[in-house]
């Protein structure tokens, strides 16, 4: 390899890491994203300027254009696509970079393998890469609506697990017995693409920020995977990077929903399982209608808006930024409360709020807030359920006991939008819904937000 | 178990890259607000595409009458492409959002 070349992989190799931490940071974040994407152009000019081999033109005019038509690809889908389908756009791209590496795999597979180490990068690169392709396709397809959002397969997490370890023995037979029949590695591909589908398939929507973070993480790796089929650092270290930062935000995703991450990857996650309802939260729910919630939201002190995934199905995040400015011209403190998991891929009420320019200062995380729910007037909640059961707290019996929550039930009014009385994705009762404090106003969040908005204009 | 530790001893340069790069990503991770969380893991996830080098790699490498290779080396060219760009397009859209309004 060129010398040349190998300094110029150690620059974007710092400007990754460099980049990832400014990408940490409110203040830094803009430019991390810029630092990162240059070391990433420096990275891909070097490879095509300084590789030092004898590569016919033809080669050469057939990368250009990949990268042409990629990139054209690439931006066009990351500036038409609506703030309300990020996570499904970040599924795909994350699919795809599996994809790639799955890929390279393959043909380094046609090529001949030396000895046990690449036979190793090699195959697991290629399983890895699959399965990651597929689940974040399944991914992408659940996020859009393309599939059914549960799919329940019989003893699933019993086929998943023999299946996984299927796949690990017999890579491990491929690798020590230096089998390299195209056939067994079509087999293996083939394997593993299934893993990633029986593997997502089943997840209920609550669950896919886990899922996605998980996924991205393991693209990492494949990426570094390949870094190492070719000891190249650049690829290497920026896929570890990646591989580590996504377990770690999986880890913090897990443990937002009381869960760990190896009941992610082994089973007993995501529905399926669910706890019959039980009757007893059951009682009588008091309704309202929007003259009688914005009188009440007008005149109080303080309001705390929790918003979940019903605003970003309803695409209610305009109105309710036009409700909290009019609030606080009234003179009412307004704050969000977010949750860790509220929506659908981590800090995803974030990005869908700052779409509608709420001002970042005035959403507060979950612990910040907690404390301050019992002095607050009223709280609106949006579209969110499991992140303000109460039965987290207080029924050991509940799936998602020990989830810490927001403690919505302490604040003096409870206003709960909701487009029925269906539960939420576990499957439980809420008995915040039943509380003497709280009041249902029922309809789908943008109609009902609009509602609430034109009546406080009346005010 | 000797092959085991051959294994070791011939990449020790890597398993030690391997190593630090693991506790890097964990140290520049830690204690993320969770207003970043989505374009942080947009932007790892555009960091993934480097295996598009690899990619890149498949073509200079393959021989030019090898069409599967080519074929499989371009697609994987185009896809790791996408990943890249559009990961730090749309990585670069939701910090956009992220402004503190002027009052």
């Amino acid at each position: 390899m060129n010398a040349l070349l190998s300094v110029v992989y150690l620059v974007a190799t710092i400007t990754f890491i460099v980049g990832l931490k400014m990408l940490g940071h409110p203040a830094t974040a803009k430019k991390g994203n810029y630092v990162a994407a240059s070391g990433m152009g420096i990275a891909i000019l070097g490879t095509l300027l300084l590789h030092g081999l004898v590569v016919p033109t033809m080669i050469y005019i057939l990368i250009g254009l990949a990268i042409l038509v990629g990139g054209s690809i690439g931006a066009l889908m990351a500036v038409k696509v609506k703030m309300t389908k990020m996570p499904e756009l970040v599924s795909l791209f994350n699919g795809f970079g599996g994809a790639s590496a799955a890929l390279i795999g393959l043909v380094a597979f046609g090529s001949q393998l030396a000895d046990a180490t690449q036979a190793t990068t090699v195959i697991s690169g290629i399983v890895i890469g699959a399965l990651t392709f597929s689940g974040s396709i399944i991914a992408w397809g659940k996020l859009d609506g393309t599939f059914k959002s549960v799919v329940n397969i019989p003893k699933r997490n019993l086929i998943n697990n023999l299946l996984l370890l299927g796949i690990v023995v017999f890579a491990g037979y491929m690798v020590l017995s230096g089998q390299q029949q195209p056939m067994f590695i079509y087999l293996l591909l083939g394997a593993s693409l299934l893993y990633g589908v029986l593997f997502v398939l089943p997840i209920g929507g609550a669950d896919m920020p886990v899922v996605i973070s998980l996924l991205n993480s393991l693209t990492g790796i494949a990426a570094a995977i390949t870094g190492v089929l070719y000891s190249n650092m650049v690829m290497l270290v920026g896929g570890i990077l990646v591989g580590s930062a996504g377990i770690i935000l999986t880890i913090a995703m897990c443990r937002a929903m009381n869960r760990t991450l190896l009941a992610v990857v082994f089973g007993s996650f995501g529905g399926g399982e669910t706890v019959e309802g039980e009757d007893r939260a059951a009682g009588s729910i008091t309704k309202t209608n929007a003259g009688d919630a914005a009188i009440l939201m007008n005149y109080a002190k303080n309001v705390i808006i929790v918003p979940g995934y019903g605003l970003a199905v309803a695409q209610a995040q305009h109105v309710i930024h036009e409700l909290e400015e009019l609030l606080t011209k009234r003179g009412v403190d307004v704050k969000y409360a977010i949750h860790p998991v509220a929506g659908r891929m981590p800090g995803h009420m974030n990005v869908l709020l700052a779409e509608s320019n709420v001002d970042y200062d005035l959403l507060v995380e979950m612990e910040d807030i907690n404390p301050h729910f019992s002095n607050t007037d009223v709280v609106l909640v949006v579209g969110a359920n499991d992140v303000v059961n109460p039965a987290a707290h207080n029924d050991p019996s509940s799936p998602i006991y020990g989830m810490p929550i927001l403690d919505v039930e302490k604040a003096k009014h409870i206003i709960v939008n909701k487009r029925s009385m269906n539960p939420g994705y576990a499957g439980i009762e809420n008995e915040l819904f039943y509380n003497a404090k709280t009041a249902m106003l029922f309809g789908d969040a943008k109609a009902a937000l609009t509602e609430l908005v034109a009546e406080l204009k009346n005010m | 178990m000797n092959q085991l530790i051959d294994l070791i001893t011939n990449n020790l340069d890597l398993i030690y890259i391997l190593i630090l790069a693991i506790f890097v990503g964990v140290e520049v991770i830690k204690h993320i607000p969770t207003i970043l969380h989505t374009p942080l893991m947009s932007g790892a996830n555009a960091l993934s595409g480097v295996v598009v080098v690899g990619a890149i790699l498949v073509m200079l490498n393959a021989d030019p009458d090898d069409y599967l290779a080519l074929v499989l080396g371009f697609i994987a060219v185009v896809l790791g492409i996408v990943n890249v760009v559009g990961g730090f397009a749309v990585t670069g859209r939701m910090l956009q959002m992220f402004k503190k309004k002027e009052r």
